[in-house]
């Protein structure tokens, strides 16, 4: 094994072993465990969106509308049809990754500017369909009157609604294998044809790959990532969002991308994790806690273009 | 037999013909330079002949099938590979990962979530025997956007190469090069063609390279053929003379 793996080892393992931690050591330090919760769910949006922007090199401004559909995708299901934790995860996963698919085939012939502008409509279509249609989604107050199931082993079961550190480890289990699907599928021939077309689009052509076609499958994969978060957000909050829709909440999660580092593989889970500490530790002392963070998002922009975890990585090179 | 065969192609925008009623035949085997002053329509034709947009009018016929229609990535798919007058390459990946995308797309497993030993041992294979024909193994695992511009070039014809083309289009393929590196790439070309026996067309600027390589010559001029032959023939032609030869001398 050659000292860049062994490298690359060490840090992987640090990165889970701080993950499978965190309970332990968030709540000494001040934080609590819900928040470490919270940072996992948005760093896995965040890396999800990233799985398009970063590796593929096209960017939605949209992607907030497959992550809100999860969400409601997990209520609805929690709400009306069955009392399943995982149930609702598929339910979630699969509502905000067909959604994509089907708007990805739409989606996918522009580039640049303009895939960035029909993301962001077609977003708002459904920001506006959760915010209007009252009678399913309670429209503006959002979906309320479920919550997270205890999960049923049969032989026993798991409360993970009372107990904070159960629903976290709980959601590091399913960011675990959703954040493992990505890596493995980034390293794929497949995979490579992403990185290939973002580095070079008309080169990628000219090997043969179908450059739309590819971008359709990376832009609904990340689509079923998405709603997975969504999903497992309205698990931590109980409560779905109109505004996990909307195109503000888009934005966050490609400043948590751009923030951390969006050639990285984890750099949008550091983003993350900045951007929900500093909200949950600046919004107790102002209202105008966004200001702070887009400051600080200017600075990582101007200062270290390949984002925190980029610079780390740089200078340790 | 023919591999490429054209069949009076247009190409207009607008106003503008680029290319006039041309047609040509390439051999298996043979190596054809395309020739002809600044705008005589040399590299849209050459976007004609790979995809890049369909003619206006006639036809393209490789390997015995009508491709007049096909996108760029379906002909790539049926064995026609090309290189730009502007290197295109994915400057931040190594040279073997630049040539591995190209192995693997050819393998057919572009679409694939995994690869398995026998199959990323294949791969393997096949990207190191491509980067020795080209003389880029020992800079395997450098990036291609740190090379120098002449292995850059050769980076960009192994990519080429890794998928197996028959027949392989070089637009200006020393465009922008030094003696030396000019020298390199041409015995590299002709390796390609007495050697390895690839179908080869390409466009060139310099004629000591198109001299040398060629065994027939195109001249196109404000998007017609002006002449078709042997370099002999050519440099014999008055019409060539004063048309562009006269011109550059």
């Amino acid at each position: 094994m050659s000292a860049e793996q062994t490298r690359k080892l060490i840090v992987l393992a640090a990165i889970w072993i701080t993950l499978l931690l965190a309970p332990y050591w968030m709540v000494p330090l001040g934080g609590y465990t819900a928040l470490a919760t919270r940072v996992l769910v948005l760093g896995l949006a965040a890396m999800s969106l990233n799985f398009l922007l970063g590796f593929t090199g096209v960017l939605s401004f949209g992607h907030a509308a497959y992550f809100g559909l999860g969400a409601y995708g997990a209520g609805l299901t929690l709400k009306y049809l069955a009392p399943s934790t995982p149930l609702a995860l598929i339910a979630g996963m699969l509502l905000g990754g067909l959604c994509g698919a089907v708007l990805g085939t739409l989606i996918v012939r522009r580039r640049g500017v303009y895939f960035a502008m029909v993301t962001i409509a077609f977003g708002q279509v459904f920001y506006y369909i959760a915010f209007q249609w009252s009678s399913l989604t309670g429209g503006d107050d959002g979906l309320r009157g479920f919550s997270r199931q205890p999960l049923d082993f049969g032989l026993f079961k798991i409360d993970i609604l009372s107990s904070a550190d159960n629903f976290y480890f709980f959601v590091l289990l399913c960011f675990a294998l959703a954040v493992g699907a990505m890596g493995f599928i980034l390293r794929s021939p497949f995979g490579r044809t992403m990185i290939a077309i973002r580095e070079n689009e008309r080169r990628s052509r000219f090997l043969g790959i179908p450059v739309e076609r590819h971008i359709w499958i990376a832009f609904t994969l990340s689509c079923f990532f998405m709603g997975f978060a969504g999903a497992l957000y309205a698990l931590v909050n109980n409560f779905a969002d109109p505004r996990g829709l909307h195109y503000s909440q888009s934005g966050d999660f490609v400043m948590m991308a751009v923030m951390g580092g969006m050639r990285s593989f984890w750099g949008p889970l550091l983003g993350a994790a900045v951007f929900v500490v500093l909200q949950d530790y600046l919004s107790s002392i102002t209202v105008n806690w966004m200001s702070f963070v887009g400051l600080l998002f200017v600075l990582v922009v101007l200062f270290f273009p390949r984002g925190l975890l980029g610079f780390i990585q740089r200078s340790k090179a | 037999m023919n591999v490429l065969e054209i069949n009076n192609v247009t190409k207009r925008f607008g106003n503008l013909v680029a290319v006039r009623e041309v047609s040509l035949n390439v051999a298996k085997g043979e190596m054809c330079a395309i020739i002809g002053p600044n705008g005589a329509g040399k590299t849209t034709f050459f976007n004609l002949i790979s995809g890049f947009f369909p003619p206006t009018s006639g036809s393209i016929t490789f390997d015995g099938r009508d491709i007049t229609k096909l996108s760029t990535h379906e002909r790539v798919t049926l064995g026609m590979a090309r290189t730009f007058q502007i290197t295109e390459i994915f400057p931040e990946l190594t040279v073997f990962e630049n040539v591995r995308i190209a192995a693997e797309v050819a393998g057919g497993f572009r679409l694939r979530p995994w690869i398995n030993r026998s199959e990323a041992a294949a791969v393997h294979a096949r990207v190191e025997a491509t980067l020795k024909l080209v003389s880029l193994e020992a800079k395997a695992d450098r990036l291609v956007g740190e090379l120098a511009h002449g292995d850059q070039r050769a980076a960009e014809i192994a990519m080429a190469l890794a998928l197996k083309p028959h027949l392989l289009l070089l637009d200006e393929p020393t465009a922008g090069m030094g003696d030396q590196e000019t020298f390199q790439i041409t015995q590299l070309i002709r390796r390609l063609h007495r050697d390895s026996n690839y179908t080869i067309v390409l466009i060139e600027h310099d004629m000591r390279v198109v001299f040398h390589l060629a065994d027939r010559i195109c001249v196109l001029d404000q998007g017609r053929m002006l002449a078709q032959g042997t370099p002999q023939e050519i440099a014999a032609n008055e019409a060539v003379q004063a048309a562009y030869l006269g011109n550059a001398a």
